[in-house]
């Protein structure tokens, strides 16, 4: 495809396009939501070890691999404006980064709960469990440092180097946890055969793309209020429609 | 200035960053204070039981070593923020790089070797064995310059902000936390008869990444909040 | 389809509408604050252009 995709790197032109594009993001995420947990609840059959409460993974698996899958993309973008010195780059990434701690505490939130019936207490510092909270800590972290730099360029760089430390810190993190939980005596999770039912893995698979569309509707309509913010200075924006016409939305 | 060699500048660099905290020695000593309080306060939360402290004990150490690192890092550069002489830093011919490896090495002269040479005494306040107080010391001298190393980027990055101390700790004790899982676990490992060799390893790994990478990192940083 | 039972969910409800539940709440807070972010900054550069207009 012969696109200019630079034509894109500028915010007045990527404002309009990302406009258009929610939509296309938003309602297919709602229909599959709807799709998924309808397999999720309705086709998927009860596990014979689990009961019910496994179906709790078909909203924790997506929301974990999503969470950390978002820190990774921020944390890409973020480089991206660091190296190449484009704005845009890095809004997107301080537009991911709430969806994302957001993402992360869902995962623990479910995970607990999905703990608590399954092993007896609220919090099994499972080496998973434990790195999603690092994670969140991380995100908190790259959130609270960007707003406390008022600089809009000083805190795009800083949260840059601050998300890619983070980044390659994950793998290590996550390898000393699951080193550290194994010495205490970690669970693992179980079904009641190795290979999961069908009706599972379709509904997993249909909730995971879901709340990635979720994820990118989010994202977009945030960024163009960031973008917005940045470029309230320049003359694109002072006539947009939206501001000249009164929008309420 | 400009025949100065990496290692002289080096030298030059830690020499002077010991002598201005000379000057104020009480930023110093109330770091090492607030270590001995946060390892002394473990036991009154929790109770005596002589066998739970020592299980507890590393863990306790470690822990409080973290905090009391973050608690000085904010001095790393801050001084030198304030009165102009980083910007000029900023400019020196030589390796930004170099400089700021000086001014790590200064500031865990100065907060973590007190804390390394402190915890034998604190091990024995909670039981810990002879051996556990050995490799403690050990895992300290390896990990505690990790966390200054780490900590210097979060300190750079962090320059003259408002949320002060606090921030870096939010920024930096999750990076951080590597060093603690692997510091505690090589005393529970002489503690119950295994090697302490993996933890070791992993530890001294760690800090030579961590001294490649972090004063370029956080020369990078510096030069971010600068601008 | 009993919808006692499918709600009772074997006797794990609480984990799993509770899951289901804070899951769902997240999404529509942050949807309402994404779309309230926006709905501020429309105003505020209303405001801006408002009184750029009159000097």
């Amino acid at each position: 495809m012969a696109i200019n995709w630079f034509k894109y790197a500028a915010p007045a032109t990527f404002y309009g396009l990302a406009g258009k594009m929610i939509p296309y993001f938003a309602w297919p995420a709602a229909i599959l939501f709807a799709a998924g947990i309808y397999i999720g609840f309705f086709v998927a059959p009860t596990d014979a070890v689990q009961s019910e409460a496994y179906r709790i993974i078909f909203i924790h698996v997506p929301v974990s691999i999503l969470s950390m899958f978002i820190y990774l993309v921020m944390a890409g973008y973020a480089a991206l404006g660091l190296i190449f010195n484009t704005r845009l780059s890095s809004m997107m990434a301080t537009a991911l980064a709430p969806t994302g701690a957001l993402f992360a505490f869902v995962a623990l939130w479910t995970g607990a709960l999905w703990g608590k019936p399954m092993w007896g207490a609220w919090w099994v510092w499972d080496a998973r469990l434990t790195s999603e909270l690092i994670l969140l800590f991380l995100y908190l972290g790259f959130i609270a440092l960007q707003a406390s730099i008022d600089d809009p360029r000083r805190a795009d760089r800083a949260g840059a180097l601050l998300a890619i430390v983070g980044s390659v810190n994950v793998p290590i993190i996550y390898f000393s946890v699951k080193w550290w939980n194994t010495l205490h005596q970690g669970s693992t999770i179980k079904f009641s055969d190795t290979s999961m039912h069908i009706a599972m893995k379709q509904a997993l698979f249909v909730m995971l793309a879901a709340c990635w569309l979720y994820v990118i509707a989010v994202t977009l309509v945030r960024v163009r209020s960031i973008i917005l913010e940045r470029e309230r200075n320049t003359q694109w924006v002072s006539e947009l429609e939206e501001i000249r016409a009164g929008e309420q939305l | 200035m400009n025949q100065l060699s990496l290692f002289g500048l080096l030298g030059l660099v830690i020499r002077r960053d010991l002598l201005l905290a000379m000057r104020r020695r009480a930023d110093v000593l109330t770091t090492l204070v607030f270590f001995v309080m946060v390892v002394s306060l473990f036991p009154l939360g929790v109770g005596p039981e002589p066998e739970m402290l020592r299980k507890m004990a590393a863990g306790v150490v470690w822990v409080a070593a973290l905090l009391a690192s973050m608690l000085s890092l904010a001095r790393m550069f801050s001084a030198d923020y304030l009165d102009g002489t980083l910007e000029q830093m900023l400019l020196v011919p030589q390796s930004l790089s170099v400089l700021v490896l000086g001014k790590i090495v200064a500031h865990w002269m100065l907060s973590g070797l007190p804390l390394v040479l402190m915890a034998p005494v604190l091990g024995l306040q909670f039981g810990m064995s002879f051996q556990g107080l050995w490799v403690l010391v050990i895992v300290l001298l390896l990990g505690t310059p990790v966390l200054s190393m780490i900590g210097a980027i979060g300190a750079a990055l962090t320059l003259g902000l408002r949320g002060g101390g606090v921030l870096v700790s939010l920024l930096v004790l999750p990076l951080c936390i590597p060093v603690l899982i692997f510091g505690t676990g090589a005393v529970d490992a002489v503690n119950t008869g295994m090697s302490i060799t993996p933890h070791v390893a992993l530890l001294g790994a760690m800090f030579l990444l961590a001294l490649v990478f972090s004063p370029w990192v956080t020369a990078q940083a510096l030069r971010i909040s600068m601008e | 389809m009993n919808w006692a039972e499918f709600f009772a969910m074997k006797g794990y409800g609480l984990y799993v509408w509770g899951s289901y539940g804070m899951v769902l709440s997240v999404f529509v807070i942050e949807i309402m604050l994404v779309r309230h972010k926006r709905k501020i900054t429309l105003q505020q550069l209303r405001l801006m252009r408002d009184a750029g207009d009159s000097q």
